[in-house]
């Protein structure tokens, strides 16, 4: 194996990029923490086809999905209510409106939308990410755009 | 796309260290005689490198060597890099950070270098008299060797032994900074 940190030059950018996306800027830095420490203790006896970025965009999913879970759970209170509407700046400085609307997409097309336009993969790779096949895959993305299309306008 | 700034890589080498996932932590450190890498394992410094050596050749040595659980954790090597910030100012003469030998292997090769850490600043040896400490005065060539291949250089201080003839000998660093680190110390 690579030295760790060379792993971390490597892929430590991308996971962010798709993180922020599936996240939102404010758990992504602890999300990506998560995946990195849960690759580092794998990652000596890790038994790798060459494909690292498929590997650890798989934890940085698992970890994004536990945040969602846990954001569920434990919605955050407040005791005023701002009256002013707070625009927080999205990072990917695209429309912040359309990423609203692809979290709302069901997860799986959610997932493969993000994969595929965040973060650039080809179907055969969204499609081990997801566990899915490359056909299945393909649909995903395409469901999804379509609702993007249907409900952007 | 966003990048991954220095308190996100920070607090991924604290966190790593913490769970007991960090094996080697390593750090740049600029002298006067060009960039250092100085690596270290929970045992103590085990690696410096220097200018003439590929970082990245030097970083694959290790995750093979050690382990490939390294990260750049330049915090870790505070006390380290302090004390090489000292030693070429000057103002230090004895390196206090431990060690770790693992690389130097077992055998001759450990004696020599062993025998090599406790040359007193300022002073020097030779080749054969390293060898004879060692427990093998005909063995002179593969203390070269040894020495050549010492894995701490400038703290497990190879540069004050020389050939028997008085000549400076050899040096993993090139000849000029062997020269010049027994200057510094009034060696020569």
């Amino acid at each position: 194996m690579p030295p760790f940190q060379r792993f971390v030059d490597d892929h430590g950018p991308a996971v962010h990029g798709f993180l922020v996306a599936s996240v939102g800027q404010h758990d992504a830095d602890d999300c990506w923490q998560e995946t990195f420490i849960s690759a580092l203790r794998a990652y000596p006896t890790l038994q790798h086809d060459g494909n690292l970025r498929g590997w650890v965009l798989t934890i940085a999913h698992r970890k994004a999905i536990d945040s969602h879970r846990s954001r569920q759970r434990r919605p955050v209170p407040s005791e005023t209510v701002p009256e002013i509407p707070v625009e927080v700046p999205d990072p990917l400085q695209g429309e912040p409106a359309l990423w609203k609307l692809v979290d709302g997409l069901p997860p799986k097309q959610q997932a493969a939308v993000q994969h595929r336009f965040v973060e650039d993969l080809g179907y055969g790779d969204i499609a081990k990410l997801l566990s899915c096949s490359e056909a299945a895959a393909r649909r995903s993305v395409h469901e999804g755009v379509k609702k993007l299309r249907e409900t952007w306008a | 796309m966003t990048s991954v700034n220095a308190d996100l890589l920070e607090r991924l080498a604290q966190r790593a260290e913490a769970e007991g996932l960090l094996d080697v932590a390593y750090a740049e450190v600029d002298s006067p005689i060009g960039h250092l890498l100085v690596a270290s394992t929970p045992k103590g410094v085990v690696r410096l490198s220097f200018p003439s050596e590929d970082e990245a050749d030097v970083l694959d040595e290790l995750a093979t060597r050690l382990s490939p659980r390294i990260l750049e954790a330049p915090a870790k090597l505070d006390a380290v890099r302090r004390e090489l910030d000292e030693y070429f100012e000057g103002h230090l003469k004895n390196f206090k950070a431990k060690l770790d030998w693992t690389l130097t292997g077992q055998g001759f090769r450990h004696e020599i270098l062993k025998h090599t850490a406790k040359i007193p600043y300022g002073g020097t040896s030779t080749y054969m008299e390293m060898a004879t400490k060692a427990g093998n005065r005909k063995a002179y060539r593969a203390a070269g060797n040894a020495l050549g291949s010492n894995p701490i250089p400038v703290i497990v201080p190879c540069h004050r032994v020389l050939a028997t003839g008085g000549g400076l000998g050899g040096y993993g660093g090139g000849l000029e900074v062997k020269e010049r680190l027994l200057h510094l110390e009034g060696a020569l």
